[in-house]
Parts: structure tokens; C-alpha cells; sequence
């Protein structure tokens, strides 16, 4: 330590202090991308912003929100039922309580649940022993339902309609 | 629900930037200790640096191959933590210490069982089938340093040790991670019958009883490991990991407010049944009077002296190698963070806890993106374990709540608290790699439906009358 200058050291000091604080900047600053979070929405509605800098956004109306009115089974035992949708949450399930009792043998007593929430319907597997699939997808939590995507749980494949 | 359109990128090369500056903040601190010690940039800082470098360049390319989509900010900033504390834990080194030498080495081995993690286990969702074989290993590994035979015995009031071979070892360390796994798979199956019963008091729903089940169990643990192993510490981080869990399970709030009340009942109780709380608490509390401070057993010396090296630290520290930090008992371990305070100070500390704080964000960043219910339980539970424990070191070497013994991830000197933490990051980047990859399904219901929503009008067969269940599908 009898070679190097204090000055050197009290250099190399800060720099060190510096080098920290570099380090932690160019990760803050590679994180930016992950900042912009929610800034376009898939639904494609142009934010305020976008509005008054390119005016023809605005122009074209927002596509008609279709409503689902009914759920219709369009296959299994229960084939062609329909339930008309109130705002109230439906349960799946071969159990008696269920709001539509599936006479399904590969249906657990309390299998799933159709809930409202906003404008849409949601769907939400009950820990059921088969699993409930939206478009082929095992559902792994609440998942939201679209107009005409099948659900499939069992043997029945259930849908929404308008 | 706001859904994002952004093309998945690796982002690897970034990560390589990051990771050369990262080796630049520990090899230059093992640089700046070496330069004020007599030793100088002899053959030792040389050989210690380029392993370093080898190893983190080794998991990167690991990176690369298996997990092409992990965060690319997690690993540089492990790194540049794992590297500052090799430097600092070499710098405590008397003449005869091994200390440094020993904590690279077990550096080397827990980057090695990360690599090991992630090559083989490729996906985290595998890990939800073992929910009830890692609460039976939890089980078992925290009354490990209980049984006679294997057990290191007492060291340091506390009986949390195992004797492997020459080495010692502290299985509860691993526990935490096997506990995070348990109850991420518990709450991701079970978390509907804990949401849907409950009553409801004023603007609060409560569990119904049954339900509290887990969460007396979970008390009860951690109870038993301060009752049996005098570990507060690790009391703390077990029953803080499961009421953070189960409060993102279900964003129940009472669930907390439980979880505090039995925290401060069991914290009472045991600060009046058992010495080493009760002085704990005291050298926290009157830390400053002479009795407390000079007291043999539980005085408050150790903390005090730390925040006497801070204090001289001052804003910008007196340089690497050049404060008095052997003053302070246990400065490359417990006391790690006093010593970064004396000798990088302010500027210096607030560096360490920002980079503690963008590595919990990473973690809950990863939860955020991941799609299954239990990856996200998972990362959330694993990334407050680090939080939780960086609270509670940094919380108790500053006086802001007592001093326990836990250990500060990736600096303090400690094999198996390295071997674990290093363990999370694997975890962590793997959930983070399904988080930030592109989907593999392609049907998906964010996208609006073709339309095929019309296919005739269906036979109005409403409400059949439904006839018992014939076959008993098994539930549980």
C-alpha cells in the first residue's frame, strides 16, 4: 500500500461508490420497457393523448360490446339446455345446489363458476378433479368467457351466446 | 384486466452488459480491500476474481440454453451482491482466517445447484406436485439439527446447526424454500374454500375456523423452531413467508390482521418465558445504557458498535479496508451491513439496499407476468423471503427493531444461507423465463371471438329437471 498515492486511493474511493450507483442505473434503466405496462391496451381504444395527436382515431365508433344473455350446453347429456343469465353468479357441478346440474360422470359435485364482473362473464375452476378447459386450455385461475368460446368440463362443452 | 401486446425478447445481451459491470462492483471491491491490505493484487485476488467471473459467465450461458426469457436484471444483480460480500468477508480475514476462501467456495457450489436447478427442472409447475412431499421434508429438515446424532449442538445460543462432514450446516436455510413451495401449492388448490366461507364483521370477512387450520400450524412451527432451536430470527421469516402468502392468495386483509395479532402474542409470551427474547428486546430498547451495553450475555454491544462504525462512515464511508470494523463482533456475518455502512457509507448502504429492493421487484415482476396461480404464489413468497430477511437484518443492525439473527442474502459469510438464496434466484429466473416467454397456446380469450357465435337458433330445452348423481366421482 506504500506505492500508491492517498490521492490515488481517495480516487479510486469514490470511484468504487460511483461504480455502484452506474451499476444500478443501467438496470434501472434496462427495466424501462417493463414501465410501459398498460400503456396500449389489447382493446385497441386510443388513450386522450393518442386522440388529440392523430384525430382520425377518434373517428371510427367503438365496436358494439355484445353482451352474453344465455349459456347454451352443445354437447354432452345435457345437450341443447340453455340457462338465460341473470347478474347473478351460476355454479357448475353434479351437486343438487348447482345452478346447472350436470348429469356428467366426469363432472365434480361443485366443478366450476360462471360469475359476472363488469360487462363480462368470468369463469373459475372449483379445484375439480378433471379440470375445467376454456378453448382447450385448462383453467388455472379465474379466466374471463368470450361470446362463443367453448368450456369444456366432463363431457359437456357449455358456451355463451347473445 | 389490462393485457399488454408486447413481443417476448430474451434480452440476454443486455443481461451480459450488466453482468460485466456487476463483476466489475465485486472484483473491484476485492481490488480496492487487497490494495489496502499488505498484501496487495497478489496471485490469490487473481485466482479468486477470475472463478467469480468463470462462474457467473457459466450462468449466463446456462441462461442462454435453457431459460432464453428469464429476467435479465436478476442475475447481474445477484452477482454484484454475491461479489461485494466475498470482498468485504475477505476483507474481515485475519492472518489465519479461511473465512473469504471458504465463502467462494460455497459460492461456487450454490451457483453450481442453481445451474443444476434450472437445467433440470426446466419448468417450476413440476414443483406443485411435491406440495405435501416439501411441507414432510420442511418437517424434517427443520427438526434435523434437533436429533443428537447429526446435530452441531448449541453454537451461539442457537441450535439450528448440523454436522456434514468438517462442515456445519443449517437446514432451516433450505426449509424456507421447501415452506414457500408447500404453501404456494396449498394455497393455489385450496385458496377457493378459504376465499368463499367466512363471516363477515364490520368491513372484514373472517376465515371460518376450520380454514385457520393452516395458519395455526404455521404459528405453531414457528413457535417450535424459537421454543426448540432459539432461532428468532427464522421464527420470524417462516410465519412472516406464510401470512404474506396467504394475503396475496386470497387479498383478505384480516388474514394479516390475525397474522399480527398472533406475532404479538406469541412475541409477548415469549419475550416473558425465555432470556435470550427478553434480551433482545432490552439491548434494543435501552441499547445505550452502560448495564445493557456491558452485559455478558444478550448486552447490547455488538449493535451498539455497529452503529458506532456507521457513524464514522458517514456519508461517504472511509474506504474499503481502511475502517476499524473489527470492533464489532460478528462484522462479516450478522454485522455485514454495519460494515458496508463504515467503510462505502450512506451512499454506499443505500446502494446495497437498492439493489435488495430491484431484485424483490424483479421477483414480483416475475409473479405479475407468470399465468399459473402457483408460479405466482411461488415467486411472491420466495422474493419476501429475501425482502423479509434484508428487513430484518438491516432493521436490527440500524436499531429500527431488535436484533435477530438472520442472515443478509448473499453477503453475510454462511454457506447454507448462500446455498439457499442461490437456489431462489434459480427459481425465481425460471418462473420469470415462463413470465416474459412467448405463450404456447394458441387459442386464447383475450382474442375476440371468430364468428361462429350464431350457428342456429339451440332447442330451447330449458331446465331439465335433474336426477340424483349416479356414480360417486371421488372428491376429496
Amino acid at each position: 500500500m506504500n506505492d500508491i498515492s492517498e490521492l490515488t486511493i481517495t480516487a479510486l474511493r469514490f470511484g468504487f461508490l460511483l461504480l455502484l450507483w452506474v451499476l444500478i442505473f443501467s438496470i434501472v434503466s434496462t427495466m424501462r420497457r417493463d414501465f410501459q405496462i398498460g400503456r396500449k391496451a389489447v382493446t385497441g381504444v386510443p388513450t386522450a393523448r393518442e386522440v388529440r395527436k392523430h384525430p382520425e382515431l377518434a373517428a371510427s365508433p367503438p365496436p358494439a360490446i355484445q353482451h352474453a344473455r344465455t349459456l347454451v350446453v352443445t354437447e354432452g347429456p345435457l345437450k341443447g339446455t340453455t340457462v338465460p343469465l341473470a347478474a347473478s353468479p351460476i355454479l357448475l357441478g353434479r351437486a343438487q345446489e348447482a345452478t346447472l346440474v350436470l348429469e356428467d360422470d366426469y363432472a365434480s359435485g361443485r366443478h366450476a363458476r360462471l360469475f359476472p364482473q363488469g360487462s363480462r362473464w368470468f369463469i373459475e375452476d372449483l379445484g375439480s378433479t378433471n379440470g375445467t378447459y376454456l378453448a382447450d386450455q385448462q383453467l388455472t385461475r379465474a379466466l374471463p368467457v368470450e361470446l362463443g368460446v367453448p368450456v369444456r368440463i366432463g363431457k359437456t362443452v357449455i358456451e355463451l351466446r347473445p | 384486466m389490462i393485457q399488454t401486446e408486447t413481443t417476448p425478447k430474451p434480452r440476454r445481451n443486455v443481461e451480459l452488459v450488466l453482468i460485466v459491470l456487476a463483476l466489475a462492483v465485486g472484483i473491484g471491491a476485492s481490488a480496492l480491500v487487497s490494495i489496502n491490505s499488505e498484501s496487495g493484487l497478489d496471485n490469490d485476488f487473481w485466482f479468486q476474481s477470475s472463478l467469480l467471473a468463470v462462474a457467473a459467465f457459466a450462468f449466463h450461458i446456462v441462461l442462454r440454453l435453457r431459460a432464453k426469457y428469464a429476467d435479465p436484471v436478476i442475475l447481474p444483480i445477484v452477482v454484484a451482491l454475491n461479489g461485494l460480500g466475498l470482498a468485504l468477508i475477505h476483507r474481515m480475514d485475519g492472518p489465519g482466517d479461511d473465512t473469504g476462501n471458504n465463502q467462494l467456495r460455497w459460492t461456487l457450489i450454490a451457483m453450481a445447484v442453481s445451474i443444476a436447478v434450472i437445467w433440470f427442472l426446466k419448468d417450476h409447475r413440476i414443483l406443485r406436485r411435491f406440495t405435501y412431499i416439501s411441507l414432510a421434508a420442511s418437517a424434517f429438515l427443520l427438526l434435523l439439527p434437533l436429533i443428537p446424532g447429526i446435530s452441531a449442538g448449541e453454537i451461539l445460543g442457537a441450535r439450528v446447526w448440523i454436522r456434514v462432514g468438517p462442515m456445519t450446516f443449517q437446514p432451516g436455510e433450505i426449509a424456507k424454500i421447501t415452506l414457500a413451495i408447500f404453501f404456494a401449492g396449498y394455497l393455489s388448490s385450496n385458496r377457493d374454500l378459504i376465499l368463499l366461507a367466512g363471516r363477515k364483521i364490520g368491513p372484514m370477512q373472517f376465515p371460518r375456523f376450520k380454514d385457520l387450520g393452516p395458519m395455526i400450524t404455521a404459528w405453531l412451527v414457528s413457535i417450535g423452531v424459537l421454543v426448540f432451536q432459539r432461532d428468532l430470527g427464522s421464527s420470524i421469516l417462516f410465519f412472516g413467508l406464510f401470512i404474506v402468502m396467504i394475503y396475496v392468495a386470497t387479498s383478505r386483509i384480516s388474514w394479516v390482521v390475525i397474522g399480527l395479532l398472533l406475532i404479538l402474542g406469541g412475541g409477548f409470551i415469549a419475550a416473558q418465558i425465555f432470556s435470550h427474547v427478553a434480551f433482545r428486546i432490552d439491548s434494543w430498547i435501552n441499547a445505550f445504557t452502560p448495564e445493557v451495553f456491558g452485559r455478558s450475555p444478550g448486552g447490547s454491544g455488538q449493535i451498539v458498535e455497529g452503529l458506532f462504525g456507521m457513524a464514522d462512515g458517514g456519508l461517504v464511508g472511509t474506504g474499503l479496508g481502511q475502517g476499524r470494523p473489527d470492533l464489532v463482533p460478528f462484522a462479516n456475518s450478522d454485522m455485514i451491513v454495519a460494515l458496508i455502512g463504515e467503510e462505502l457509507g450512506l451512499i454506499g448502504l443505500f446502494a446495497v439496499v437498492m439493489l435488495y429492493l430491484l431484485l424483490f421487484t424483479r421477483g414480483f415482476r416475475a409473479a405479475l407476468g407468470t399465468r399459473d396461480a402457483f408460479g405466482k404464489l411461488l415467486a411472491c413468497g420466495l422474493s419476501f423471503a429475501i425482502a423479509l430477511q434484508c428487513f430484518v437484518v438491516i432493521g436490527g443492525v440500524t436499531r429500527l427493531i431488535p436484533l435477530t439473527g438472520l442472515t443478509t442474502p448473499f453477503l453475510a459469510a454462511g454457506g447454507s444461507s448462500l446455498l439457499a438464496n442461490w437456489i431462489i434466484v434459480g427459481l425465481l429466473l425460471m418462473i420469470s423465463n415462463t413470465a416474459r416467454g412467448p405463450v404456447d397456446t394458441t387459442p386464447m380469450v383475450n382474442k375476440p371471438p371468430a364468428t361462429s357465435s350464431n350457428p342456429g337458433a339451440p332447442k330451447p330445452v330449458t331446465a331439465q329437471t335433474p336426477s340424483a348423481p349416479t356414480e360417486a366421482v371421488k372428491q376429496q
